[in-house]
C-alpha cells in the first residue's frame, strides 16, 4: 500500500477540522475526495503536505513504509509527495528553469539518480512541458510571476512532470481554471497517471472528474469521509448535491 | 568657542599643503583651497547631523590616512558648480580631487561599457572626482566600480549632466574590503526629453555612504534610481537619495532594496520633491528590505514632498522576513529549508541585479550574492 492514513485528527489554531478520517491508497490508483466548503478537503491536502500552520492531533499515517508525519516538507517531497497547490506562490527573481532545476537535482540525489546539469535539464524539461503545452519561454521567467490562473496550474503540473512523484495530491487544481486551461491541466495528469503512482484529486465540483476519471470516490463531510463508492457516485452527487451526505457526517 | 568643539583633521592639513604645492599653478588651485577652508571649518559630519544620524563614521575618519591624488584640472570644468559644501567628505573631496572627464560627443552611441574602476590601498585615502557629459542625442553606458583592498579610505564624486534627449545608463558597484570606508556621492541633471538610469548596488565595506541626487532641469526626462544593499557581519549602508522634480512633465521611478543579515545595518532615505510648477510629473518609490537575522536592523524613511496637483505619486517602505508561504511552497518541492531561504533571498536581490543588461557584471554580481549567501545554485 502506497498511502494509508487510520483515524486522522487535524486541525488549525486549536479547531479540530479532520475528526477521524481514513483513507487506504495503492499504486495505480487515482482517488477522488470531494465535499463541500469547511468539510476538511483542504486541509487534508495540507496536511499530508506537511504545512506548518496545521496541527496532527492524533491518527496515522504511513507513506511507502514511512511514517509520514515524522518527515519535514521538504523530506516528504523528495520521498515522493507532491502537492499542487490550489494558490500557486509567486517566486520573484527566480527563474522557473533555476527553481525546477533545484527540485529535481534534490530528488534525484535523494532517490539515487544522476544530477541534471543546466543543459541537460533545459533539454528535459522541453521534453516534459510539451505535456501540458507550455511555451519554453516560461522557463526564464520568474516562478508564477505575472502568470494568469491557468498559467499557474499548469506550471503546477509541469512541476509534478519534471518530479515525477509517487503520490500527487492535486488541491482544487479545477478551481479558478476556463474549460481549455481545464482540459489541458486534466490531459496532462491523465498523461502522467501510471501503474507506479497514485493521484488524489481534491475538488468540489464534479467537473473535473469528466476529464480525469477515478477509481475511487470519497466524499468528506464534517471532517470525516462519509461515503465511498467508484465514478459514479460522483454524478450522484451533483445530481442530489452535498445535502445528500451531510446527514451522514452528523 | 570654536577653541572646545572642532576637531582639527591635521593629517590632511599637512597632506594638503604638500599637495597643493605639487600641482604648482593649476587653476584649480583656488577652487581646492576654498574647498579645505571648508572642510576645515566644518569637519566631517557627525551623528548629531540630521542627516548622518544614524551614520557613525568617526572612528574610521579618524584613522591615518595617506592621501593618493593625482590632482589635474579644475573640478568645476564644464558642468554646473558641484556643491562641495554638501558635507565634509564632498568638501574634502573637492580639495584632494583626482579629476577625469568623460566626454560622449553629441548624437553618438558608444557601443562598449565605459569603465571607471577605483581601488584604495590599505591605508590609503582616494578622491576620485568624474565629470561626466552626455550631449545631446547621445548614448552610452558607465560602470563605475569601487574594490579597495585591505582598509581603504573611498571619497568619491561623480558629476553627470545628461544633455537633451541623451540616454545614459549608470552601474555603480561597490565591493570594497570589509575593513574599508567608502563615501560617494553621484549628482545628476537630467535635461529635457534625457534618459538617465542608474543601478547602484553596495556589496562591500565596513561602512558606506552614497548620497544620490537627480534633478530635472527641463521638461520631458526620465530616470530611474534603483539599487540594492546587503550587508552582513557589522557592516553600515546609508542611501540618502535626492529626486527633485523642478519642471514639467518628467518621470522618476525608485526600487531600492536591502538584505540584513547578522548584525548589519541599513539605512534608507529617499526624498522626493515635486515642485510648484511641476505638473504632469510621474515619481514612484519604493524601498523594500529583508531581515535576516533578529539583529540586523534598517532605518528606512521614503519621503515624498509634493507642491503640485496634477501629479501621480507613490511611495512605500516595507521592512520584513522571508514569507512563510514562499518558503513552504519551495519545501514543498524538495528544497531543504536553507536552500529555500537561500533561494527566496537571492530572489529578492535579483530583481534589482536582473537590470543589469551587462552579462559579465550580471554574472559575477550573481556569483557575489550567492557567495555572501554561502549558496551555489
Amino acid at each position: 500500500m502506497l498511502l494509508e492514513i487510520k483515524d486522522l485528527h487535524a486541525g488549525i489554531e486549536g479547531k479540530e477540522i479532520l475528526k477521524g478520517l481514513n483513507l487506504q491508497v495503492n499504486k495505480g490508483e487515482v482517488h477522488a475526495i470531494m465535499g463541500p466548503n469547511g468539510s476538511g478537503k483542504s486541509t487534508l491536502s495540507k496536511v499530508l503536505a506537511g504545512h506548518p500552520t496545521y496541527e496532527v492531533l492524533s491518527g496515522t499515517v504511513m507513506f511507502d513504509g514511512k511514517d509520514l508525519l515524522e518527515l519535514e516538507p521538504d523530506e516528504r517531497a523528495r520521498e515522493g509527495v507532491f502537492m499542487a497547490f490550489q494558490y500557486p506562490v509567486e517566486v520573484p527573481g527566480v527563474s522557473n528553469s533555476q527553481f525546477l532545476r533545484l527540485a529535481y537535482n534534490q530528488k534525484a540525489v535523494h532517490q539515487g539518480q544522476e544530477e541534471l546539469d543546466p543543459l541537460e535539464f533545459n533539454d528535459f524539461l522541453k521534453e516534459k512541458a510539451k505535456i501540458v503545452e507550455m511555451d519554453p519561454q516560461f522557463f526564464k521567467r520568474s516562478v508564477n510571476e505575472g502568470f494568469s490562473g491557468g498559467e499557474k496550474k499548469r506550471n503546477e503540473i509541469l512541476q509534478m512532470a519534471v518530479l515525477e512523484p509517487k503520490l500527487a495530491i492535486l488541491d482544487e487544481t479545477d478551481s479558478g481554471l476556463d474549460i481549455d486551461a481545464l482540459r489541458i491541466v486534466a490531459e496532462g495528469v491523465n498523461k502522467l497517471r501510471s501503474s507506479e503512482n497514485a493521484i488524489i484529486l481534491v475538488t468540489h465540483y464534479q467537473r473535473l472528474l469528466n476529464y480525469i476519471q477515478p477509481d475511487f470516490v470519497h466524499v468528506l463531510a464534517g471532517g470525516k469521509i462519509v461515503k465511498e463508492g467508484g465514478k459514479e457516485l460522483a454524478l450522484e452527487l451533483e445530481e442530489k448535491g452535498y445535502d445528500w451526505v451531510k446527514g451522514a457526517a452528523n | 568657542m570654536s577653541s572646545t568643539t572642532a576637531v582639527k583633521e591635521t593629517q590632511f592639513t599637512k597632506q594638503f599643503a604638500e599637495f597643493r604645492s605639487s600641482l604648482g599653478g593649476d587653476a584649480s588651485v583656488a577652487d581646492r583651497e576654498t574647498a579645505f577652508a571648508f572642510f576645515e571649518a566644518t569637519g566631517f559630519p557627525t551623528v548629531r547631523d540630521e542627516d548622518w544620524k544614524y551614520t557613525n563614521v568617526a572612528p574610521l575618519v579618524s584613522e591615518q590616512w595617506k592621501i593618493v591624488s593625482g590632482g589635474s584640472s579644475s573640478p568645476n570644468d564644464g558642468v554646473a558648480a558641484f556643491n562641495f559644501r554638501r558635507n565634509g567628505f564632498t568638501a574634502l573631496n573637492m580639495a584632494f580631487a583626482d579629476v577625469a572627464v568623460v566626454r560622449i560627443p553629441c548624437d553618438t552611441s558608444v557601443i562598449e561599457p565605459i569603465e571607471l574602476n577605483f581601488a584604495a590601498e590599505d591605508g590609503s585615502a582616494i578622491f576620485p572626482h568624474v565629470i561626466v557629459i552626455a550631449e545631446a542625442g547621445s548614448k552610452a553606458t558607465i560602470v563605475e566600480t569601487y574594490a579597495s583592498s585591505g582598509r581603504g579610505f573611498t571619497d568619491a564624486a561623480i558629476n553627470i549632466l545628461v544633455e537633451e534627449n541623451a540616454n545614459l545608463t549608470h552601474f555603480r558597484v561597490q565591493k570594497d574590503s570589509g575593513e574599508s570606508l567608502n563615501y560617494g556621492v553621484t549628482e545628476v541633471e537630467v535635461r529635457g526629453g534625457a534618459h538617465y538610469n542608474s543601478t547602484n548596488v553596495n556589496l562591500g565595506a565596513a561602512v558606506s555612504r552614497h548620497d544620490i541626487e537627480v534633478r530635472f532641469t527641463a521638461e520631458g526626462g526620465e530616470a530611474w534610481v534603483d539599487g540594492l544593499y546587503m550587508l552582513n557581519g557589522n557592516q553600515h549602508h546609508d542611501t540618502h537619495s535626492t529626486i527633485d522634480h523642478t519642471v514639467p512633465n518628467c518621470t522618476s521611478h525608485q526600487t531600492y532594496k536591502g538584505v540584513i543579515n547578522d548584525n548589519a545595518r541599513g539605512v534608507f532615505n529617499g526624498k522626493v520633491f515635486v515642485r510648484e510648477n511641476a505638473h504632469g510629473t510621474d515619481a514612484q518609490q519604493s524601498n523594500k528590505n529583508l531581515l535576516l537575522s533578529d539583529s540586523a536592523r534598517v532605518d528606512t524613511k521614503p519621503q515624498l514632498e509634493i507642491f503640485n496637483d496634477d501629479v501621480k505619486c507613490s511611495h512605500g517602505a516595507t521592512v520584513g522576513q522571508l514569507e512563510d508561504e514562499e518558503l513552504f511552497y519551495l519545501l514543498a518541492r524538495g528544497l531543504p529549508a536553507d536552500l529555500a531561504k537561500n533561494l527566496l533571498t537571492y530572489g529578492f536581490a535579483e530583481e534589482v541585479i536582473n537590470k543589469i543588461g551587462i552579462d559579465e557584471i550580471k554574472t559575477e554580481l550573481d556569483a557575489m550574492v550567492l557567495n555572501r549567501l554561502g549558496t551555489e545554485i
